[in-house]
């Protein structure tokens, strides 16, 4: 299949007189595995926030499956299909973690507005909570407050909830950040389990874990796509090399 | 050895416990009252009427996480609706409870569509201003209100054409108790569905709400507008238990008080209105015959004290206190 499952055309954004994102074309096709790296304050999460909606664009568009959802907010895209985890942890931090999933679940599958029937009778909704929890390996801490998780695990709920929504297109920003790098392994465990028409963009600064995930890398620098390819490529490419390594014009290293 | 299978619902509400059990107690109470304490049946009456007030205003700062100062106007609304009907001859209480309730929604629908774009102090203040607009409205509106001498001439037709309401005040302990009963049973019903959990989300963070594609307005409008019907049930009751309306039904006083009683019995709890309101209403009685001129001192210096020493109200120091017992125990 060559028709892009999630497209952007000349997408720019300013804060201010400061243009963040400029005029960026990017394409993600169906189940493509796709890192996009780039130093700190390249842009990266403001390229997430105007795909799901948080933001909105300056100029350009957003098409998912060819469809213009520029206008749309971001609770209408969600619906649409794109999921995505956060930079910084947000979570229901006095919610139980299976509450957390739930309320995704519920939000999914249209149960959510449902007035009067009890939580407890929606035993395939609460039978898929746990499965998604046995996925990220949380289903010991079910009953526990989200806020009372360790940071770690609170990466991985907030990798399920994303899960829950049963995204076509899945956004995880940083989902390693906080993770011992030891075990920054269960998150390509997670990703290798999903399946494979999802489209999945990563953003993370554990080169380790892009280089191992990404079957494409594309790298942001200071709002503009640089270069794209495969990571035998990007690891080869001296433009690269110089942003990352180099005399630090562009920004700072980024792998910290 | 017995085997345990797994129930594929573990941990989703809370386990019987004690407290669970201890909650149940206020409807005991309640039921018993005429024989314990005859001739308290027209005060009891009040407090039954203020706590679903507190139980419709629950579902809005304890769960949904709006915080109004302007619940009285949806109250009075109610209120009004009944009293002015009973006074045009339609004197039905079950029916003018529901025209109450209707138009009490009507008014929650149309403040909600206007107001709840908005958030924290800016809330606040406009849900204090749709109070005052309702308030003002009633004052001003002498032919049909009675203005500031209140709604004089109400009188309501036998419950269900069989229970008149008399002298003593029995008929009305009980209707009220009846009502306050199914509209517990379905506030209970709705935090825990769905909906219910979709409104904690909000109120826990509502940025990832929309992330997980909630819409956000539609969730807190639906449940502004029954939160409305259920305080404008509380003020028809209210006048057909008093057979009275006074401004006060719309006043910021009431506003203020409602939401004093709720968090002095703890938000978010579902049993909070049934423990703060019944204290307050005991202790503004105490204080009041104490020094008649300050007693709002005494009631500010309460409200200090439980909401710097003991956020969560009453019920959170009780449930805190058990907590600590447990662990002891575990120990």
């Amino acid at each position: 299949m060559d028709t892009a499952m999630l497209e952007t055309r000349g997408l720019s954004c300013s804060f201010g007189s400061n243009l963040v994102i400029a005029d960026v074309n990017f394409t993600l096709r169906p189940g493509e595995r796709r890192a996009l790296i780039g130093p700190n304050g390249a842009g990266k999460t403001t390229f997430i926030n105007l795909l799901t909606g948080r933001l909105r664009p300056w100029s350009g568009n957003v098409l998912l499956n060819g469809v213009d959802i520029t206008d749309l907010d971001e609770a209408r895209r969600i619906r649409l299909g794109i999921g995505r985890t956060f930079q910084i942890t947000s979570l229901f931090p006095r919610m139980t973690v299976r509450e957390n999933v739930f309320l995704a679940v519920a939000e999914c599958e249209g149960i959510a507005g449902n007035l009067l029937r009890s939580v407890l009778s929606y035993g395939r909704q609460v039978a898929r909570v746990d499965e998604l929890l046995h996925r990220v390996s949380l289903s010991d801490v079910g009953h526990v407050p989200a806020q009372l998780l360790p940071y770690g695990r609170q990466r991985l709920l907030e990798i399920a909830i994303a899960l829950a929504l049963r995204p076509k297109v899945l956004l995880l920003d940083e989902p390693a950040a906080g993770i011992p790098t030891a075990e920054s392994h269960i998150i390509l465990d997670i990703l290798a389990t999903l399946p494979n028409e999802i489209a999945v963009l990563l953003i993370d600064h554990d080169m380790d874990l892009v280089f191992r995930f990404a079957q494409q890398i594309s790298v942001l620098v200071q709002g503009s796509i640089l270069v794209e390819g495969a990571p035998s490529d990007i690891a080869a490419d001296q433009r690269v090399r110089e942003v990352y390594l180099g005399d630090n014009k562009h920004g700072r290293p980024a792998a910290a | 050895m017995k085997i345990v299978t797994a129930s594929p619902i573990p941990n989703l509400v809370a386990p019987f416990t004690i407290i669970e059990v201890l909650k149940l107690l206020p409807w005991l109470a309640a039921a018993a009252l005429p024989l314990v304490l005859p001739g308290y049946e027209p005060l009891a009456t009040q407090v039954f009427v203020m706590i679903l007030f507190a139980l419709s205003l629950d579902l809005l700062v304890g769960y949904a996480g709006i915080v109004t100062l302007g619940h009285a106007g949806l109250f009075g609304v109610g209120g009004y609706t009944a009293g002015i009907l009973s006074v045009h001859g339609f004197t039905d209480p079950i029916f003018t409870a529901l025209c109450a309730m209707v138009l009490a929604a009507v008014a929650g629908l149309a403040f909600g569509v206007a107001i709840l774009r908005t958030k924290g102090l800016t809330l606040l203040m406009l849900t204090m201003a749709s109070a005052f607009l309702l308030y003002e409205i009633a004052n001003k509106a002498t032919s049909l209100t009675g203005g500031e001498d209140g709604l004089q001439g109400v009188s309501f037709a036998p419950v269900l054409g069989l229970f008149e309401f008399d002298f003593r005040g029995k008929t009305a302990f009980f209707y009220t108790l009846v009502v306050l009963f199914f509209v517990f049973v379905f506030v209970r019903a709705m935090i825990h569905s769905p909906f219910g959990w979709s409104l904690r989300g909000i109120r826990e963070n509502d940025a990832r709400m929309v992330a997980i594609g909630c819409p956000i307005m539609r969730r807190r409008l639906i449940v502004y507008v029954i939160s409305a019907a259920l305080a404008g049930l509380a003020g028809a009751l209210q006048a057909q238990s008093t057979q009275f309306v006074a401004l006060y039904s719309l006043s910021f006083e009431l506003s203020g008080n409602i939401l004093i009683m709720l968090i002095l019995g703890g938000s978010g709890r579902l049993y909070g209105a049934f423990v703060g309101v019944p204290v307050f209403m005991f202790a503004q009685d105490l204080l009041a015959k104490q020094d008649p001129a300050n007693w709002f001192l005494g009631q500010g210096i309460v409200l200090i004290v439980m909401v710097t020493l003991a956020p969560g109200g009453i019920l959170g120091v009780a449930e805190r206190t058990i907590d600590a017992i447990k662990q002891r125990r575990k120990a």
